[in-house]
């Protein structure tokens, strides 16, 4: 069954036809019209977590920060040190307002040593580009990358496919990025992704995307995987989902995203909101992102409550659903301080019926990242 | 097999119905993860939500195609709710439910009539 989307308000990618004709299901996402399924979500996550799966993220915002104050500029609106991110390497970070509230997250990297190259999501780009412009510094430059797509090539058989179409990017560990060249075209590539899995996330212009799509997914390794499975895959790898775990009510204290604070930052005390965000980090919370898993029953999606085992309402759910990688159900969501500790049973609430799920450590499903390993 | 706008069967046998969702419906939700029966013995009035199929991405409502008694559901979907997918229209069933109105079946569409309503999707 192929919906075409009758909205004429929606965008499309350049692969609109591509997913079309490969018979996905569209659906309308962050204003754009973008494959949700293929053959269908379980056999796409499992597919990628055993072989390689292939997603067009085009709808994702891409810019570069130009100029010296580059760095100067991201970095008052960041709790990121961006002096350290040497060229070759990405970092992830988040986009915080004055109340150190947080407007997105983002991915940042330098696969060239003049300026960085920023990843943004879809639903957030427009009012992100605009919060950066209002607020760039000195000598420094927005350019917004409207004519680049963007894809995601995931799974422990990535670099095998990798190996074959941009063999160089093979080189780069986890985090990496750089600068490479694909039948004499400029495409950026970083080894990172969404799905806990070893991959390579590749930026290549509008008018080249098509061909770099059909010669990945020409290697029988690789399947055209949809947004459901993209959610359930990172799900499972425990990585928050801006507009769910996270939204400019949160902070990063309270969303446990303590990783994209830099210890200098922290230390200046000069990231936004620090007067909220402080007296969070030394222990003054309310509330605090959790890692939820439960064993049987229907899934537990975002907006359950979640109860004490004496049924005492202390939290919600903000994603949760099968997972098919680890068996039985996970969630993510926020309670109190007191009720975050790994081991808490606690039990939540679907269709006015509490069922029983326990505090876990992520990520649910171990990660297969490409790390360079320590001598 | 008679069936409803909201994509639920019914397929009478005597007195009793077996109730199901179509093959579009579970085409639409794609893979089933959980089902959520109605308990044996209870009373369902025609348009209640009286199960709940799950997919990976979503919980959907099944509503009560007719008016009656469940008398038996189908256990084979607490363990393998797969087979809503495999066999919509057949061992995906969901629940048996005695007639309370006979005349509610009448006024269903036969497959002809709802194949017609899905090209009008």
């Amino acid at each position: 069954m192929t919906d075409a989307p009758n909205t004429e308000t929606l965008k499309y990618t350049r692969l609109y036809q591509r997913h079309v004709d490969l018979g996905a299901r569209m659906v309308p996402f962050a204003g754009y019209a973008m494959p949700v399924q293929y053959d269908g979500v379980l056999g796409e996550h499992k597919w990628t977590r055993a072989e390689c799966g292939l997603f067009d993220v085009s709808h994702m915002g891409q810019a570069r920060l130009k100029g010296k104050d580059a760095i100067a500029t991201l970095e008052a609106l960041t709790p990121t040190d961006f002096k350290v991110l040497k060229a070759g390497r990405q970092k992830y970070s988040l986009l915080l307002n004055d109340n150190s509230g947080i407007l997105d997250d983002l991915m940042v990297s330098r696969p060239e040593t003049d300026g960085l190259f920023l990843v943004v999501n879809a639903g957030c780009k427009d009012q992100d580009f605009a919060y950066i412009g209002r607020n760039l510094k000195g000598d420094t430059s927005l350019e917004i990358l409207s004519d680049r797509a963007l894809l995601a090539l995931q799974g422990p058989k990535a670099k095998e496919v990798m190996a074959k179409v941009i063999p160089a990017a093979c080189e780069m560990y986890f985090m990496d990025c750089g600068t490479f060249t694909w039948q004499g075209h400029t495409v950026y590539v970083s080894r990172s992704g969404y799905t806990g899995e070893d991959g390579f996330e590749i930026s290549v212009h509008e008018n080249q995307v098509a061909e770099l799509w059909d010669a990945l997914l020409s290697d029988p390794v690789v399947k055209p995987i949809g947004l459901g499975a993209r959610d359930s895959l990172r799900l499972e790898a425990g990585m928050p989902l801006y507009g769910h775990e996270m939204d400019t009510g949160y902070s990063l204290a309270e969303a446990n995203l303590g990783f994209a604070m830099s210890k200098s930052r922290l230390e200046a005390g000069d990231i936004l909101g620090f007067d909220r965000l402080k007296p969070e980090l030394d222990g003054g919370l309310t509330r605090v992102r959790v890692a939820l898993k439960g064993e049987a029953g229907p899934p537990a999606r975002e907006g359950a409550k979640i109860l004490t085992e004496a049924g005492e309402e202390i939290g919600y759910i903000t994603s949760g659903g099968p997972s098919p990688s680890a068996g039985g159900l996970i969630a993510l969501g926020y309670v109190p301080p007191a009720f975050s500790e790994v081991g808490t049973n606690l039990t939540w609430d679907v269709r006015g019926k509490a069922y029983p799920c326990t505090v876990v450590a992520l990520p649910f499903v171990k990660n297969g990242y490409h790390r360079k390993k320590s001598a | 097999m008679r069936f409803t706008k909201d994509h639920e069967w019914v397929l009478v046998e005597g007195d009793t119905a077996l109730v199901g969702i179509s093959a579009y419906a579970a085409d639409a939700l794609g893979d089933v993860v959980f089902v959520e029966l109605p308990e044996v013995g209870k009373t369902v009035n025609q348009g209640d939500s009286f199960a709940v199929v799950e997919s990976v991405k979503a919980a959907s409502d099944v509503y009560a195609p007719i008016s009656g008694e469940v008398i038996a559901a189908n256990d084979e979907l607490s363990s393998s709710p797969e087979v809503i997918n495999a066999a919509p229209e057949g061992t995906g069933w969901l629940a048996k439910i005695k007639l309370s109105d006979a005349t509610q079946v009448e006024a269903l569409m036969d497959r002809d009539a709802y194949e017609a309503f899905l090209s009008t999707l």
